[in-house]
């Protein structure tokens, strides 16, 4: 026992050594040792980075569409294209297109454990505020709307089932639209003018990020529904526009409007018939079940249904669980091809570290004959060396890390992008430099101890 | 069995260097008999490639013999291992060469330390065993001084102090003068002369004639035999070195 512990506390003794000795040869070629340490140091920074970013990256694509409700299948009217109208509705005053009341009554009807629907019926006007006027969003919905697409209110109420009976006059806004139309004072309570009616500000409610993002995003991915579907002119926001939008109750929105929206542009005018903009349906789910499953088979037959009574492309669908699923998958084809990077850069940085410590190992074979002469064995050649390259790999490593956290900062500070560090992101990356140096250390490190003392010594 | 009752340090007995060049095999040393006392203050004198470096590094344990047998105080280190090798190296013998070979990176005292660092001694006991023979080759005042900052006699004085950190039974030194001037060469012989008055025992390698009137001992090479050695004041015969013609130069 006595003679393992005095042999540890010299094997400790002499590491501690070794290092400063390593420290003092690396610090000889300070510039050497910097520029062969910084093909460690950009690996290991940039693999932090791009981990954070692209942890960042799936974060904020999985909350979208979290948002949006992985119970939830969001069905959108879309109008078709100039080459699918082609055709006999082409001649007609009115276009009429989309999800209707009887699309409705089959999915409620038909398929298996729908739980809610929530019409919505959508278009583009512009608001005014006395003479401030915004091109905004009007949607009409139902009360229950908030919590099904998991929109917050930021303040006041969204209307309720009385005010929907009532077809009151009644609005909530989004944040943005707040600012621009009451850049000075609170909405709440203020009346905002659309057409030849004024609507009363309740509440105010988040911006639809999510599915604003799902559409541009992820609205291509869809099967079933809408490849290439919609331009976004019937004021689905596929260009982002929800930010600026207004809801009011779907009941206020038929009596004012009536069924066909007669559309104002640029001179002139085009009238859409379209039931619903946008229907959200609610898929039930018993507590303790895996949503995915109910949902995606109720995603099928919804499918079916729609291909069934649509001979057009003129709605779309969007199933966060599967564009979750999706998004999974993507991140997983992500972090292979980072790890591939990381890889790739790390060989290289691991490459360039060998080749300065053969060049060391050649230039310092005098010292090599002198300290085996001197009674140094060839495990402590060996030792003296890879300590040398853990040291040199080690320290850029440790930059790298460094680096690999600050980046990330900079970029949210900037760019203003999310960026998520995972503790074990920068703990893998240093371990794997500190690995790389192992593993290309020690090659230089037995050709140094395997060198001929008496030749060593001659070498000049 | 001594001259004066001494023990033997070395005994070499018959040994041979061969050398594989190609489809010659060189004999650098064609049979070496030597007994070195202990006390003994040696010069091995001869021409270049007469095979003073090679009988250096065997008696240096840095290469071991092709055949013949060495006793380094009475063990065999002709069939050693290259770890126990090291070890004779760092517990039982100091170099110092003509060229000083100190290590760049480090400082006087580091330089006398590293012989210690490998046996594992202490750093606080390393650290005052190098202070004190820093002191004792004058170098006092110059501790954490590096190499290049220091003359080549300094230099040297350095390499002496390292050479003494193990405490060696013999200390070996190639052409130790070869690069001073005759002032820092001579106060590097003092230095020998010294070590020797305290009983230390050296072998020294040299060219110089002068510098071998000072040692009590002379050892003369020639084609890898002793020539002449002032203790047995034998020679070789002339039948022996006969052979010898084919030998390459060896430095």
């Amino acid at each position: 026992m006595d003679v393992i512990r005095q042999l540890r506390a010299l094997s400790l003794f002499r590491l501690k050594r070794s290092v400063i000795l390593g420290i003092k040869s690396l610090w000889m070629h300070k510039l050497r040792s910097m520029l062969t340490a910084l093909g460690i140091v950009f690996g290991v920074a940039s693999v932090i980075a791009m981990l954070a970013i692209g942890e960042g990256a799936s974060y904020e694509a999985q909350e979208q569409i979290k948002n949006l409700g992985s119970q939830n299948i969001i069905l959108q009217s879309v109008k078709p294209t100039n080459d699918a109208t082609a055709g006999e509705e082409q001649r007609s005053l009115i276009l009429s297109y989309g999800l209707t009341y009887r699309d409705l009554e089959q999915i409620r009807n038909t398929v298996p454990g729908v739980d809610v629907v929530v019409p919505g019926r959508r278009f583009k006007d512009y608001l005014w505020n006395v003479s401030r006027s915004v091109d905004a969003d009007v949607l009409g919905t139902v009360p229950w709307y908030p919590q099904m697409r998991n929109r917050k209110l930021e303040q006041g109420r969204f209307f309720n089932k009385i005010e929907m009976e009532d077809r009151a006059n009644v609005c909530v806004i989004t944040e943005e639209l707040a600012h621009r139309l009451f850049p000075l004072s609170s909405p709440i309570g203020k009346d905002i003018r659309l057409r030849s009616s004024y609507y009363r500000v309740i509440g105010i409610i988040e911006s639809d990020t999510a599915s604003a993002a799902s559409m541009g995003g992820g609205g291509g991915m869809m099967g079933g529904g809408g490849g290439g579907g919609g331009d976004g002119t019937s004021g689905a926001g596929a260009d982002g526009q929800t930010a600026m939008e207004m809801l009011i109750p779907l009941t206020t929105l038929v009596e004012r409007f009536g069924e066909v929206l007669m559309k104002y542009r640029s001179g002139s005018f085009e009238a859409e018939k379209v039931d619903f903009h946008e229907v959200t349906v609610k898929i039930e789910v018993p507590e303790d079940g895996d949503p995915s499953e109910r949902v995606v088979a109720a995603a099928a037959a919804i499918r079916h249904l729609l291909e069934r009574n649509h001979k057009k492309l003129d709605y779309r669908m969007i199933v966060p669980i599967e564009l979750l699923k999706r998004a999974e998958r993507t991140k997983q084809i992500f972090n292979i091809v980072l790890g591939s990077i990381a890889a790739i850069s790390l060989l290289v940085g691991g490459i360039g570290i060998m080749n300065i410590m053969l060049a060391t190992v050649t230039e310092r074979t005098r010292e090599i004959g002198i300290r085996r002469a001197l009674g140094a064995k060839q495990r402590d050649i060996v030792m003296q060396f890879l300590i040398e390259t853990i040291l040199l790999s080690g320290a850029g490593g440790l930059l790298g890390v460094a680096m690999g956290l600050a980046v990330p900062l900079l970029i949210t500070h900037f760019a203003d992008m999310i960026t998520i560090i995972r503790f074990w992101a920068p703990a893998m990356a240093f371990t794997i430099s500190v690995l790389t140096g192992v593993i290309f250390g020690i090659y230089p490190a037995f050709r140094a101890a395997g060198m001929n003392p008496v030749e060593a010594l001659r070498h000049e | 069995m001594s001259p004066s009752g001494r023990r033997p340090i070395i005994e070499l007995r018959g040994v041979e260097k061969h050398y594989q060049m190609g489809e010659f095999t060189v004999k650098a040393l064609q049979g070496i008999d030597l007994t070195v006392w202990e006390g003994d203050y040696i010069s091995i004198l001869g021409p270049s490639g007469c095979g003073k470096s090679t009988l250096l590094n065997i008696l240096g344990c840095l290469d071991q013999p092709t055949l013949g047998e060495y006793l380094l105080e009475g063990k065999d280190v002709a069939r050693l291992h290259d770890d126990d090798l090291s070890q004779v190296r760092g517990k039982r013998l100091g170099f110092i060469f003509q060229s000083y070979n100190l290590i760049q990176q480090l400082t006087v005292v580091e330089n006398i330390e590293v012989p210690l660092y490998y046996q594992g001694v202490s750093e606080k006991e390393s650290r005052e065993i190098a202070v004190e023979l820093a002191e004792r080759v004058g170098l006092g005042k110059r501790l954490d001084h590096r190499p290049t900052e220091l003359s080549g006699g300094q230099q040297q004085r350095v390499a002496i102090a390292r050479a003494l950190s193990n405490d060696p039974a013999v200390i070996l030194a190639d052409e130790a003068t070869g690069n001073l001037d005759s002032k820092s060469g001579g106060d590097i012989l003092s230095i020998f002369d010294q070590l020797n008055e305290d009983g230390k025992t050296l072998i020294m390698i040299t060219h110089d004639e002068g510098m071998a009137k000072r040692t009590p001992r002379v050892i003369r090479l020639r084609d890898g035999l002793i020539e002449f050695d002032s203790n047995t004041e034998k020679g070789v015969d002339g039948g022996r070195r006969k052979g010898a013609e084919e030998k390459a130069v060896t430095a």
